[in-house]
């Protein structure tokens, strides 16, 4: 067993509120994303469920009971942090064992349950080597190893991959996916790489300012942002934001583009609104006169498996993704294609989604 | 004017350590020219030559045609860009930008023009009185660009100037720097351990490996045909898919019976390693035709895209798709390759052979 629950976090830091009414509902078994930029709250939320930060307001809960005020010890929670943190005098063995061997289990079942995570991180080889003759992505499966031992309520994992060089990290990633099919525990992870949250999550909260923004499956997130700034920190390129307003069946742009308005948007004529369209719901191919932005080249990106066309539309550089050949000079004039049933509307003031 | 040419190029330093080996390239006027590769592979050291800051120790680095060995960095005509936060923070924008012409002692009157020029080019009018503090990130970076601009200078020579940035305001320079470098039209050397700045920037990339260039050639070329294993792990992510091939009756078979088209000129009875492309193999319904059997290890949902592990014949793929695909961990699914002959490889000698 292994649900978590946490409501109304809040927590501040002499006049910093750094957590400002954090709600989480993590079931068993889940794999939870908490995602944010740094400084949004998600370290202290990890560790206010950990029992490591005092809270000022809110409740934790553990499979059902209140462990508020539970110290962290007795939470049965643990811990992985991006520095691996081993002992460099002991062996991954040695290390892997400590957790077990601090609990007084049997020499056997201890050399038993290393054996048998060593296998799931496939480390086995490892096992007599110290840190120092380790690389870094081998450490930070001992540091896991030694985590995963214990069979805990949970685990708790504190951007984890964040030190590991990007072809580690993607393997990671499957790697970590893989682990925690196995194992079946709950993993709480927090991070601000939105293609670790994507890739691993089946549930994500999007955190902002101490606030959970949005909480969903992945795929929700990204298709149905609640506001422009999960909008903006969910998938890459970043969303393009254009500045308009409504007016008539139209939507007038700050740079002088007119688009019709989609049917579902009902929004007030005049009121600023922000027009949310992502690479891949924009085209250069597709021929839609009723509906394009008309702009000029500004930067052809290859990228290999595809090219970013980013075109200046009155004032704003909009990311077009094309297909890999895409090619053309600075300046060129273009006429972008918009899927308007893909696009989205936020209210410029608030930032809220226009819902549909 | 601006191109730059290396003959032989070696640096061995004094402990004897060797950061280049040998180089010879040949950067067009107006290019923008990209050397990658991981730390250690002799980019930076290679940079540094064509600067003055380093002493090569054999062959010659010539500059607009002039040969440069024995010049004094300042005697080059280049500028170079390290970091891009190197300001002077308690100048504001417009006498940073100003520092290298009253450096050399320029009248006030060409200093302003120079100046307002820079300023035009780069969008910093309204800035030019803050001082870096009072700017953000993505405004330094175009401030200490002016500062390397006013000089007009015959090359750009930048090592890792986005590397402190974070990954969207990244995302944003390097398409501004890259239309910045197109409208000015001079020679940019650029130097990266980013396999997608060099792509998304580069008219070409020298790949480095161990002070010797491993390729060289357009993002593209680099990207569909790796000349090496190294460079074929190196560029793209996922990485290309490396997997054991054999050669029988012409037909070329993968992991689990997968067929794939042969590209010309393959040699039979040697052992073979093909390069697949994630976006080059298709995970569809189990049976479809065409197809082998695959279990799907992992599903990344990455909102445009998703990219799956797909096990088969004991060999995981990575498998790029459209959205609208989903197939959930352990379904049985049909794998095939659907891109086109690949590249393939000796494995004994890592290079490129059809």
């Amino acid at each position: 067993m292994g649900s978590i629950r946490a409501e109304g976090l809040r927590k501040a830091f002499g006049d910093v509120e750094a957590l400002d009414g954090v709600s989480l509902d993590v079931p068993d078994g889940a794999f939870f994303v908490v995602l944010g930029p740094s400084g949004a709250g998600k370290t202290t939320t990890l560790r206010s469920i950990a029992g490591l930060e005092r809270l000022d307001e809110g409740t934790v809960h553990l499979d059902g009971l209140d462990a508020t005020r539970a110290a962290p010890a007795a939470r049965d929670l643990a811990m992985v942090f991006q520095s691996y943190a081993l002992y460099p005098k002991r062996t991954a063995f040695e290390n892997i064992a400590s957790p077990l061997r601090a609990r007084r289990l049997p020499r056997a079942d201890i050399a038993h349950r290393v054996r048998q995570v060593a296998e799931l991180l496939h480390i086995e080889r490892l096992m007599e080597r110290r840190p120092a003759q380790m690389s870094g992505g081998e450490q930070q499966r001992v540091a896991l190893a030694r985590a995963l031992v214990r069979e805990p309520r949970a685990f708790l994992m504190d951007e984890p991959l964040t030190n590991l060089d990007l072809k580690l990290r993607v393997e990671m990633r499957t790697e970590l996916t893989r682990i925690h099919r196995s194992l079946r525990g709950t993993f709480l992870y927090v991070t601000n790489d939105q293609v670790e949250a994507m890739s691993m999550a089946d549930q994500v909260a999007v955190l902002r300012e101490g606030r959970v923004q949005q909480t969903g499956a992945p795929r929700e997130v990204y298709e149905r942002p609640a506001n422009r700034w999960v909008a903006g920190f969910v998938g890459s390129p970043r969303i393009n934001l254009l500045s308009c307003r409504a007016d008539g069946d139209r939507l007038v742009g700050d740079g002088g583009w007119s688009l019709p308005r989609p049917s579902w948007a009902a929004v007030e004529p005049g009121r600023p609104l922000l027009l949310g369209l992502r690479a891949e719901d924009l085209s250069l191919d597709r021929r839609d006169e009723a509906s394009s932005l008309d702009g000029e080249l500004y930067a052809i990106e290859p990228l290999g498996d595809r090219t970013l066309v980013d075109v200046q539309v009155g004032g704003v550089v909009v990311k077009v993704k094309a297909r890999p050949s895409a090619g053309g000079r600075p300046g060129e004039r273009l006429a972008v294609a918009v899927d308007l049933d893909r696009a989205h509307l936020f209210d410029a003031d608030t930032g809220v989604a226009v819902p549909r | 004017m601006g191109e730059i040419s290396i003959e032989g190029l070696q640096k061995r330093f004094p402990d004897g350590t060797l950061a280049v080996e040998h180089l010879d390239l040949a950067i067009g006027e107006g290019e923008l020219f990209v050397m990658l590769g991981p730390s250690g592979c002799g980019k930076t050291t290679t940079l540094r030559c064509i600067a003055g800051l380093e002493r090569h120790t054999a062959g010659h680095i010539r500059i607009g045609g002039d040969l440069v060995d024995d010049l004094r960095p300042s005697e080059r005509d280049i500028a170079m860009v390290f970091q891009f936060y190197a300001l002077y923070p308690h100048m504001t924008a417009r006498e940073n930008i100003a520092f290298p012409l009253r450096a050399e002692g320029l009248r006030d009157a060409d200093v302003g023009d120079r100046v307002a020029e820079a300023a035009r080019m780069l969008r910093l009018e309204g800035l030019l009185d803050r001082r870096p503090g009072r700017l953000s990130g993505g405004e330094q970076q175009r401030v200490a660009l002016a500062r390397a601009m006013v000089r007009h200078p015959r090359a750009f020579l930048m090592d890792e100037p986005l590397t402190n940035l974070d990954a969207e305001l990244r995302a944003d320079m390097r398409a501004e720097l890259k239309h910045l470098q197109q409208r000015l039209g001079t020679t940019m050397v650029y130097v990266t351990h980013d396999q997608v700045e060099a792509m998304a920037l580069g008219h070409r990339i020298a790949i480095m490996r161990e002070g010797r260039l491993e390729q060289l050639g357009t993002p593209l070329e680099v990207y569909d045909r790796p000349a090496t294993l190294f460079c074929a792990r190196f560029i793209g992510s996922p990485p290309m898919n490396l997997v054991d091939v054999e050669l029988t009756n012409g037909a070329l078979t993968g992991p689990g019976g997968l067929a794939i088209e042969p590209p010309a000129g393959l040699v039979r009875g040697v052992r073979l390693v093909a390069g697949l492309r994630p976006e080059a193999l298709d995970v569809t319904d189990p049976g479809a035709e065409g197809t082998v059997a695959g279990r799907v290890v992992s599903e990344e949902m990455l909102g445009d895209e998703v990219i799956y592990v797909i096990e088969t014949g004991g060999t995981d793929l990575h498998v790029r798709m459209p959205p609208t695909t989903h197939y959930g961990s352990e379904a049985p699914v049909g794998i095939r390759h659907a891109g086109g002959p690949p590249p393939v490889y000796d494995p004994g000698t890592e290079q490129v052979v059809a």
